[in-house]
């Protein structure tokens, strides 16, 4: 207090002059700001979409690189192999379960084409077996994938699990994957299982 | 009769091939006769939407009660406990995914890319926190961004640097910021989200490099105070350029400033103006001469940063996996014959001409051309007007934070003195 009354009447009025001209611009800066704002985001939200997205693979554009195993920013990947039975022949010698230059058609480990033996095989009735992928296992290699890819039916296939992705904003397979198979997709339709979905086709 | 049967027996097994083709399987499905039931394939659901809201929700909820604890409470204790609860939810409970500094990217692309469009809940992370800043300051750097609360937290003995090399690094985050802008913009990386050195904390797993990087920041944020924030931050330049302007600010005293200085010797962040001195502006020289020619230089550096813009959309583009393939196709033919080289492999058999790939590659950097062109033009600007601030003066009687490069901690308003 003591500072204001010291100065001279006419000091005070033009600091209120001076400082009334400063408020004004900054109002006016304030409100062009603002408007920038509001066009950005106004721009923005005419083309936002109120689903979110989630990152999919696309099992028809996967080359089966192997990258997804080594890329995810979790270890191991949050990308698993899925099994679609309906496209499965339930074959005693499968493509993706066995490896192609194994000597004998036996079940044990070296014959085996998964690294972390995630496939498990179970007898269902002559001659047919039924194979299923132990999620905890698997590391997302792809290694079955091609196999049954290339000897099968392609009824195994790579899929983002969406309990373990953390939905990164951008995937960091996304940007790796030679192919381009993995993309945005709207979390309403979070998966492309094969035989429910078939390639798009453009 | 046997021939006859023979030959219906073939047309038989062809017709079957051919249904068989048609539904793409090599091996039909059988037909069991054991009453096996066929398990279906298991695809867990992602994240509720309605979480995803509730994110924003509690995004809303933190950005007013950090300003009502800034604004009208004056309680520094109270901001320092809500940045606690701010790094538990989007920090360590969110794994720092959604965050408003990424989220710049996701509306840059919503606007270069047709195909994409920007969900809500990724806007409203990036506007929210602008439009409070707009009104009350930096609150949000204060009390609701977990990266900004890491760093508050491992403060201990701040060091003040000189103001030559604040403002120096200071134009950090306009790098990065175009930078961001413009790979995001041609669709090749989200730096921000790829460097952000404080998700390997909050995830508790990453590449080494990530984790060393973000306890090395730790490590100097203990002695330089929250230095992603000041030095790296590309949102915080568009929430400066907010607070700059800002309706309401915190303020130091809650009545009148007595000069103690206590507060200069409270910020950690160097982001309290003094008291200016007339006599030693007039004798230091700066004046309205000077001011005059730094303006009239920022078109100068302007058109020199354009020109390092042009200069460097080469080395840019690089970035961009489709012009790096292409380039390294045309400077090295030789590696088609890499078998371990898997993006050449997996172009070569994908059946996309060489031409194609060459198109689209060069489509991408004409956009890098334009893109770091603009981004050289406004880094010059920037440049230009903090050199022009620096002969600025203003008048100031008290200690004032500088409305620009004040988080809003409230460390200041702890010190002051001054009763109500």
């Amino acid at each position: 207090m003591h500072r204001t009354t010291r100065e001279p009447l006419r000091d005070m009025e033009k600091n209120n002059k001076s400082k009334n001209r400063r408020e004004f611009l900054q109002s006016g800066v304030r409100l062009s700001l603002a408007l920038a704002l509001g066009g950005v985001s106004g721009l923005s939200l005419s083309k936002a979409i109120k689903d979110d997205y989630v990152w999919q693979i696309d099992p028809f554009a996967c080359t089966q690189c192997g990258r997804c195993a080594t890329e995810c920013v979790l270890n191991p990947s949050a990308v698993k192999c899925v099994h679609a039975y309906d496209l499965c022949g339930y074959c005693d010698l499968c493509g993706g379960y066995l490896k192609p230059d194994s000597n004998a058609r036996t079940t044990a480990a070296e014959n085996q084409l998964c690294p972390t033996a995630a496939i498990e095989r179970k007898f269902i009735e002559e001659p047919y077996f039924e194979y299923h992928i132990n999620e905890d296992l698997c590391i997302g290699c792809a290694k079955c994938v091609k196999g049954c890819t290339s000897f099968g039916n392609g009824s195994l296939h790579l899929q983002i699990i969406h309990d373990i992705c953390l939905n990164c904003n951008e995937c960091s397979i996304a940007r790796m994957c030679p192919s381009d198979a993995i993309k945005r997709v709207k979390a309403s339709e979070a998966y492309n299982i094969k035989g429910d979905w078939t390639k798009p086709t453009i | 009769m046997k021939k006859l049967k023979y030959i219906l027996y073939t047309f038989a097994f062809l017709l079957l091939t051919v249904s068989v083709y048609a539904q793409q399987q090599r091996f039909p499905k059988p037909e069991f006769d054991s009453g096996y039931t066929q398990p279906s394939t298991i695809t867990p659901e992602p994240r509720a939407l309605q979480l995803e809201y509730f994110d924003v929700l509690i995004l809303a909820i933190f950005l007013a009660v950090a300003s009502y604890l800034i604004i009208k409470k004056r309680s520094r204790r109270g901001i320092l406990w809500l940045s606690v609860l701010a790094l538990l939810y989007f920090g360590f409970y969110r794994n720092g995914c959604i965050c408003s500094i990424g989220a710049i990217q996701n509306v840059t692309l919503s606007f270069f890319d047709a195909t994409y469009a920007v969900s809500i809940t990724a806007l409203l992370f990036f506007v929210l926190p602008l439009i409070v800043t707009l009104f009350y300051g930096r609150t949000f750097c204060a009390g609701v961004c977990p990266l900004g609360a890491i760093q508050d937290l491992v403060i201990i003995k701040p060091l003040s640097l000189p103001k030559w090399l604040n403002k120096t690094l200071g134009l950090i985050p306009y790098v990065y910021l175009s930078l961001a802008v413009l790979f995001a913009a041609t669709g090749t990386d989200f730096i921000i989200c790829r460097y952000d050195p404080f998700i390997g904390i909050f995830r508790m797993d990453a590449k080494a490099l990530m984790i060393i990087l973000g306890v090395a920041m730790l490590l100097m944020g203990m002695f330089i105070g929250r230095p992603y924030c000041r030095f790296l931050c590309p949102y915080g330049v568009l929430l400066s350029w907010m607070s700059r302007f800002s309706k309401r600010h915190l303020t130091i005293t809650p009545s009148e400033c007595i000069q103690c200085k206590l507060c200069s010797k409270s910020c950690p962040f160097d982001a309290i103006d003094y008291p200016t001195n007339e006599k030693e502006v007039v004798k230091s020289g700066l004046g309205p001469k000077r001011f005059i020619t730094y303006a009239l230089i920022i078109p100068l550096w302007i058109a020199a940063g354009v020109f390092v813009g042009v200069k460097s959309h080469t080395f840019l583009s690089k970035a961009n996996p489709d012009v790096y393939l292409a380039e390294l196709l045309i400077s090295q033919p030789e590696v088609k014959n890499d078998p371990d080289n898997i993006d050449v492999q997996t172009f070569l058999a994908s059946g996309k001409s060489m031409e194609t790939l060459v198109e689209e590659a060069e489509v991408i950097q004409d956009k890098f051309y334009t893109g770091s062109m603009i981004a050289g033009g406004f880094l010059g600007l920037v440049i230009g007007m903090t050199l022009l601030n620096t002969v600025v003066f203003r008048k100031r009687q008290d200690y004032e934070p500088h409305k620009g490069n004040c988080y809003s901690c409230g460390r200041c308003m702890d010190y002051c003195p001054v009763e109500k």
